[in-house]
C-alpha cells in the first residue's frame, strides 16, 4: 500500500516530537536573561584583560556576582555604567586608568652594548640584561607595542614607546609581556610622574643615565600630601593621591620626576627632544 | 671497553690550533680585582670581611651560604677597597668584594696540605676550597662528592672532552699536568667511594689521551678512553652515555646512573686543595679569536676583569666587534668588559667585525634539521614557537626544561633562526611559572 510508510513515518514524527517537548520541560536550563543582556552590553572584542575567557564568560561571572562590574577595560565607565544598570546597582564612576613608561631611555640612557639579535625585547634582555647600562631601562624593542590590541602605542626603533591615552584602555597586556617590568598604571588626568625605574644606588645609577633617579628622597620629604615613597633605591608616586602641584618636578635633581600636563607638555617635549610618556590628545 | 654514540650533535670547525701547541702561561695580576660571591651555581656566599681590612692570597673572604654554595676566597693580598655590587656575565649584578693588590702575593698562613687524607679530609678540603665545576657549570664539586641516601656511586667519569670549538685549556692541562689530574682523580675516588674512573677525551686530542695514559699507567682502576670527536661529546649526559650506554632520566641526575663526572680542570684544583691546601684562585683560561695577538693559555687570577685580560694579550679595542666568554657554542656575549674573570670561565673569546656574522633569521622552512641535531631528542622548532608564543603548558609538554642549551639546533639552522635564545626564554618563563605557583 502507498499510504503506509506515510503512516509510519508520521508516527515516528509524533512520537519523536512529544519526546523533544518533555525533554525541553523536564531538563531546562534556566538561564538568567541578564547574562544575555549584559554579552550585549559588552563590546565583544573578546580582549581577556577582565580575566576571564572572553566575553561570555565574564558576562556570566558579573551576573553570578563573581566578577565586579567595573572590570572591562576596553568598555570604560560607558560599558560599567550600563552592566550596572542591568544589574540594578548604583554605578560609581571612577576615573580611568592608563599605562606608561617609567622610563625616558636614549637618549639620556647609556648603551653598553650593541645588540644585533632578534628584535624583540624579551629576547634581547636575555643577553646580559638588555643593551642598555641601566638594567632596569626600557629595552626599546617594540614587544608592548606589537601587544597592544588597541593600536595605542606609538613606538620606533631605539626609543621608548609613547602610549596614546585616548585609546589606551589599561588592559594590562603591555605590562604582561614587558621583561623589565617598566610599564605601570596611572590615573588618566595625572601627568606627574616619576620616569625612571632603577633600583641602583644613586651613584651608580647616575653614571648610567642622565635622567635617572637617585633615591635623594627630596621628592618625598617635598611632597605635601606624602603622595611620593621610597621603594629601596627608588622613589614610587601614588597617582591616586598625587595632587599635580608640582612641587616635586621642582626639587628633582636629575630630571626624573617630569610634569607632562598640556600645558608644559610641549615645552618638555622640546627639552627632551623625543615624545615622552603622553601623547598629543 | 665499548663506546656509545650518543644521538644527534654536529661537527663544527674546532679552530683548535690557534692556542692549542701554545703552553700555558701567567698573566700579570692586576693592580684591582672585583671577586664576585657568586661563582658557583646556587646560593651566593656571605662577605666576611669589610671595607679597610687587610687581607691575604687565600683567605676567606666569602663564607658558603646553605649546602649549595661555595666558599670565595681572596686571589690577591691587599686592601679591601669595597663590599658592593660587581657586574656578572648574565648582566646582572651581584654581590663582590673589591681587592686593592699590594703585589706582595703573600699567602695566609693557615694555608697547608691536608694529613692525613681520608674520605672525610678530602670533602672538606674540596669544600674549603670553594672548588666548583669547572667545565662552566659551576656546580659546588663537594655536594656531587656527598649524594642523598639511597644513590649508589660506581663510577667516577673524568671530562677530558673539550668538545667545544677554541677552547684548549683542559688539552693544555691534560699534555702538561696529566699527573696532577690524575693524582685529582685519585682522590675524587677515595671520596666517592668507587673503585673506577675513566677519562673520556675526544680522539682529535692525541698528545693528551698519551700523556693521560701515560700518567695513569701506574693508577688501579683509572682508565683513559678516547671518545669520538663530535660536540657535545662534552655534555655530562652525551659522555655518560659514549662511554657506559646509560641514558639519565628527564629531570635526572648522573648520580641517578650511578655516575659522577667532574672536568679534568676541576680534578686539578682537588689535587693543589689537597695537597697543598690552597684554595681555588685562580684558573686556565683560552684567550682566542681572531682580534687576539697573542692567542694562548693563560692562569688568570679570580676577579680580574675581561678587559684587563684583553689589555694583557694584546686586544686592540677599537676593531674588536664582539666578546665572548666560554665557548662559541655555549657561551655568553659579554657586555660590558668589567666583567670579572671566574672559577668558570672557561674562555674568552673576541672576534672583529670580519667573524661575526650577524644575519637576519630567516623563517623556518620545516626542514626538521634542528631536531635531527638536538643530542636530546627535542623538537627545538616547535619549543621556539611555544616560547615566543608564551605557551608554558606547551613548553613543558615538550620537554624544554631538558634542553641543554648546547646550540647544536642553532648551529644547523638553515633559517638561522635563534633557537637557543628562544628556548633559553621559554625555560625563564618555566621558572617563573613553578616560582608563581609556590608563592
Amino acid at each position: 500500500m502507498w499510504f503506509h510508510p506515510l503512516i509510519v513515518m508520521s508516527l515516528f514524527g509524533g512520537l519523536f516530537g512529544a519526546g523533544l517537548a518533555y525533554a525541553s520541560r523536564k531538563f531546562a536550563v534556566k538561564t538568567d536573561p541578564r547574562v544575555a543582556a549584559v554579552l550585549e552590553a559588552l563590546p565583544g572584542v573578546n580582549c581577556g584583560a577582565c580575566g576571564y575567557p572572553g566575553c561570555a564568560g565574564y558576562a556570566e561571572a558579573v551576573v553570578s556576582g563573581k566578577a565586579a562590574p567595573s572590570l572591562c577595560a576596553p568598555g570604560g565607565a560607558e560599558v560599567t555604567e550600563a552592566v550596572c544598570a542591568i544589574l540594578g546597582v548604583t554605578y560609581e564612576a571612577t576615573e580611568p586608568r592608563v599605562a606608561y613608561v617609567m622610563c625616558q631611555g636614549a637618549p639620556h640612557a647609556q648603551q653598553e652594548a650593541q645588540y644585533d639579535g632578534v628584535a624583540s625585547c624579551a629576547l634581547a634582555a636575555l643577553v646580559s640584561e638588555g643593551p642598555s647600562a641601566c638594567k632596569y631601562a626600557c629595552v626599546m624593542m617594540g614587544d608592548c607595542y606589537h601587544a597592544c590590541p588597541f593600536g595605542a602605542i606609538s613606538w620606533q626603533t631605539g626609543s621608548v614607546p609613547v602610549i596614546d591615552e585616548a585609546k589606551c584602555t589599561a588592559c594590562r597586556k603591555c605590562i604582561a609581556i614587558c621583561p623589565k617590568e617598566v610599564i605601570a598604571l596611572r590615573y588618566r588626568s595625572k601627568r606627574v610622574l616619576i620616569l625612571c625605574h632603577s633600583q641602583d644606588k644613586g651613584a651608580v645609577a647616575r653614571k648610567k643615565c642622565a635622567v635617572a633617579c637617585i633615591a635623594c628622597t627630596k621628592c618625598v620629604q617635598t611632597c605635601p600630601v606624602h603622595a611620593i615613597r621610597m621603594d629601596g633605591n627608588l622613589a614610587v608616586l601614588d597617582t591616586g593621591v598625587c595632587t599635580q602641584c608640582g612641587a616635586c618636578v621642582k626639587v628633582c635633581p636629575t630630571g626624573a620626576i617630569r610634569d607632562l600636563r598640556p600645558t608644559t607638555n610641549e615645552e618638555n617635549l622640546a627639552r627632551a627632544g623625543a615624545g615622552i610618556g603622553v601623547a598629543a590628545e | 671497553m665499548k663506546l656509545f654514540r650518543f644521538r644527534g650533535g654536529v661537527h663544527p670547525p674546532d679552530y683548535k690550533a690557534l692556542t692549542q701547541e701554545v703552553g700555558i702561561e701567567r698573566l700579570t695580576v692586576p693592580r684591582k680585582v672585583r671577586v664576585p660571591l657568586v661563582q658557583h651555581l646556587g646560593v651566593a656566599a656571605q662577605a666576611v670581611v669589610k671595607k679597610g681590612e687587610r687581607v691575604l692570597m687565600g683567605q676567606l673572604i666569602g663564607e658558603r651560604h646553605g649546602f649549595v654554595s661555595a666558599a670565595v676566597h681572596a686571589p690577591v693580598s691587599g686592601v679591601v677597597t669595597a663590599v658592593e655590587s660587581v657586574p656578572h656575565v648574565s648582566g646582572r649584578s651581584v654581590p663582590g668584594i673589591e681587592i686593592e693588590n699590594d703585589g706582595k702575593e703573600e699567602w695566609h698562613p693557615e694555608i697547608k696540605p691536608v694529613r692525613p687524607v681520608t674520605r672525610e679530609a678530602i670533602i672538606a678540603a674540596v669544600q674549603a676550597a670553594g672548588i666548583v665545576g669547572m667545565g662552566g657549570a659551576t656546580f659546588p664539586t663537594h655536594v656531587k662528592l656527598q649524594p642523598p641516601e639511597g644513590k649508589k656511586i660506581v663510577l667516577l667519569i673524568l671530562n677530558g672532552a673539550e668538545c667545544e670549538p677554541f677552547l684548549t685549556c683542559d688539552y693544555r692541562l691534560m699534555v702538561e699536568a696529566a699527573e696532577r689530574v690524575i693524582r685529582g682523580a685519585v682522590y675524587l675516588m677515595e671520596a666517592l667511594g668507587v673503585t673506577r674512573c675513566v677519562v673520556g677525551i675526544e680522539d682529535n686530542k692525541p698528545a693528551a689521551i698519551a700523556a693521560m695514559r701515560g700518567a695513569a699507567a701506574g693508577q688501579s682502576g683509572i682508565e683513559v678512553e678516547s671518545v669520538r670527536t663530535h660536540y657535545p661529546q662534552g655534555g655530562e649526559k652525551q659522555l655518560i652515555y659514549a662511554l657506559t650506554g646509560r641514558e639519565v632520566p628527564s629531570g635526572g641526575l648522573p648520580m641517578d646512573v650511578g655516575c659522577v663526572v667532574q672536568n679534568v680542570g676541576t680534578a686539578a684544583a682537588v689535587a693543589d686543595a689537597v695537597e697543598t691546601g690552597r684554595p681555588l684562585i685562580e684558573r686556565i683560561v683560552t684567550v682566542s679569536g681572531d682580534a687576539v695577538e697573542r692567542p694562548g693559555n693563560y692562569v688568570v687570577r679570580v676577579g680580574t676583569s675581561i678587559g684587563d685580560v684583553l689589555a694583557a694579550v694584546g686586544v686592540d679595542l677599537e676593531k674588536c666587534a664582539k666578546v665572548i666568554a666560554g665557548g662559541p657554542m655555549t657561551g655568553l656575549a659579554v657586555g660590558n668588559l668589567e666583567v670579572p674573570v671566574t672559577k668558570g670561565t672557561s674562555g674568552i673569546l673576541a672576534f672583529t667585525e670580519a667573524w661575526v656574522k650577524a644575519s637576519e633569521p630567516a623563517p623556518c622552512v620545516r626542514c626538521g634539521r634542528c631536531g635531527v641535531a638536538c643530542p636530546i631528542g627535542l623538537n627545538p622548532t616547535m619549543l621556539e614557537t611555544l616560547a615566543m608564543k608564551r605557551d608554558v603548558a606547551g613548553l613543558q609538554v615538550f620537554h624544554a626544561q631538558d634542553c641543554i642549551e648546547c646550540g647544536c639546533c642553532a648551529y644547523i639552522c638553515p633559517s638561522q633562526r635563534t633557537l637557543v635564545q628562544a628556548i633559553r626564554y621559554g625555560k625563564a618563563q618555566i621558572v617563573a611559572t613553578r616560582k608563581a605557583k609556590r608563592n
